[in-house]
């Protein structure tokens, strides 16, 4: 019995430590480094053969130069505002389109529930790539919108929406839409409806009820929404490297440039290491959110 | 109470639009007649003929598969462990960094994931290819299938399988015959999102694939950075109608298993 539960750990375990504890550290070492023209291009490089004397030597090596280079260098700290700023507006607009669609859910009659579930689901599980593909056909400057325009006089010159800003915040918020729908519509359909009659009867529009009762007791679904938007987006790359412009700037894409491009390893991991400091903060908020509901519900 | 007013009904109309008409123009642009994609030519199906003769493609969506069977695969097992060490582990020496380490890649940004899997692969001279995305997609995978089965495992009644222990099963018969079949649905939706997450995954695979192993996704993203094409829609088409039927399918199965499953309640209480 006691064999067995402990293989049970310990293969998921040290599958998890291989292959994302270890990796991560690599990553933190990495930035530590300094770039060099080598294979693999950093330096110091660990040599087992010297042992303990070689560990020791390469440790001393290693310094946060990297790191005070990107506060130096323009590029990075403007990256990093200019993708909390893209991720920030993108949140936004998917709760400006993402609650009324969660609340009209459900509010719908009883037996549209599933098909209408069903409608935001699809999506969800529809190839990411190819929905942002589906975007550039529609956003490019003979593309549909602009041609539609044109059409109805509106426009006499297409406008240029692909590459730019505003083609990622469109890009950004109908990929991400669902994730801020489903948690939303999750809370308003457990909402006592009796509330609101209750409210209504003593006296309440039904906009003031809307505010005073399903704003309020919807809050959960909202914040969570807006967190599973805001994290993944803050380090997209496809997006913003598929719909926006040379200027737009996003830290997903500057590390995969340093990367691949620059093939700059320490400056890339140092990259890495920062995005995820700046992840940590709404992480948590996000994780005491859902611990709140959770005891919330018990 | 539910009352479906005009702001309601206008606000789902205008949501699904958004959420449909890009996807619904691809599909229809992939019967296009022209080359051109924003000109109408006439009702064609040739762009489908095109891409299933275009070996490229052909190549790619064989390795995708493969990955996405392989590693979705490893996930589900993997996943499916760790969710049962989580909510029935215990207490063990480092239970907190265990399931850290569960939950950490869900929010990691995969621009991190695939560095970081990179860098590893490097380090311990592993060839890359199509082994080392599949080690990289079971990783993350795995996570997903583990918060799926694990919420699944907490909701149901812990006492079923204590009886079964007490009636003199083993433990892992007991796993095998009470767990099992109720954390069935759970496993198997986590495999789904699994697969799905592999069949999907961009970034990671650009990291860690080498010159050998090129994943549809990846061949699709160069394709799609030269512009839209008549095949890239084709293909689109068919991946949408592809996850079109696999849902559809889940939700009406779901829906007769729950319709089934109150039926047979209801024959147990006029038994009773």
């Amino acid at each position: 019995m006691n064999l067995r539960r402990a293989s049970l750990i310990v293969v998921p375990y040290l599958w998890l430590m291989a292959l994302f504890l270890v990796p991560f550290l690599i990553v933190f070492r990495i930035a530590l480094s300094d770039t060099a023209l080598a294979i693999p291009p950093y330096t110091p490089t660990l040599e087992l053969s010297e042992g303990w004397a070689g560990l020791r030597d390469m440790l001393s090596q290693l310094d946060f130069e990297n790191f005070s280079f990107l506060a130096s260098d323009d590029l990075y700290w403007k990256s990093y505002l200019s993708s909390v700023q893209i991720a920030l507006i993108s949140t936004f607009f998917c709760l400006l389109i993402g609650f009324p669609l969660a609340y009209g859910m459900s509010n719908a009659p009883e037996e549209w529930q599933p098909t209408l579930m069903l409608l935001v689901i699809l999506p969800f599980w529809t190839s990411f790539l190819i929905r942002v593909y589906s975007l550039i056909g529609l956003l490019s400057q003979e593309g549909m919108i602009n041609q539609f325009l044109g059409w109805i006089g509106v426009i006499s010159e297409p406008l240029e929406i692909l590459n730019t800003n505003i083609a990622v915040y469109i890009g950004i918020t109908y990929t991400y839409l669902p994730f801020m729908i489903l948690p939303i519509y999750a809370t308003l359909i457990k909402l006592d409806r009796s509330l609101l009659e209750a409210a209504e009867d003593l006296g309440c529009s039904r906009t003031q009820a809307f505010w005073m009762i399903t704003i309020p007791l919807s809050k959960a679904g909202i914040i969570a929404g807006c967190f599973l938007v805001f994290i993944p987006a803050l380090g997209e790359f496809v997006i913003p490297s598929l719909l926006g412009g040379s200027q737009t700037l996003m830290i997903g894409k500057v590390l995969f440039e340093e990367f691949f491009s620059n093939r700059d390893w320490p400056v890339a991991s140092a990259v890495a290491v920062i995005l995820l400091l700046i992840l940590i903060i709404p992480i948590v908020l996000y994780q005491r959110n859902e611990q709140r509901q959770m005891e919330a519900n018990q | 109470m539910r009352r479906l007013t005009w702001f309601n009904a206008t606000s789902l109309t205008l949501g699904f639009a958004f959420l449909y008409i890009p996807m619904l123009i691809v599909i229809i642009y992939s019967f296009n007649e022209s080359r051109l994609v924003t000109v109408w030519g006439g009702f064609s199906t040739k762009w489908y003929g095109e891409l299933f003769r275009n070996e490229a493609f052909l190549d790619a969506a064989w390795v995708t598969f493969k990955v996405a069977l392989a590693s979705s695969i490893i996930a589900t097992i993997l996943g499916t462990m760790g969710a049962y060490v989580l909510v029935r582990g215990g207490r063990f020496f480092g239970r907190t960094l265990f399931s850290g380490m569960i939950y950490a890649p869900l929010v990691m940004p995969e621009v991190i994931t695939g560095l970081s899997l990179l860098l590893l692969f490097i380090a311990i001279g592993l060839d890359r290819g199509l082994f080392t995305i599949i080690l990289a997609h079971a990783t993350f995978s795995m996570c997903y299938v583990s918060v799926v089965v694990s919420s699944r495992l907490v909701s149901f009644d812990k006492s079923v399988e204590e009886a079964a222990l007490d009636l003199g099963c083993t433990p892992f018969d007991a796993f095998r015959s009470v767990t099992l079949p109720i954390i069935a649905p759970a496993v198997i939706s986590g495999w789904l999102l699994a697969l799905t997450l592999s069949l999907d995954d961009l970034v990671i695979a650009s990291f860690v694939a080498g010159p050998s192993a090129t994943t549809l996704p990846i061949k699709v993203f160069s394709s799609i950075r030269l512009g839209v094409s008549p095949e890239i829609n084709a293909l689109s088409t068919i991946l949408i109608g592809l996850v079109t039927i696999g849902t559809v399918t889940a939700s009406l199965a779901t829906k007769r298993a729950v319709v089934r499953r109150r039926r047979a309640e209801q024959m147990a209480e006029k038994t009773a």
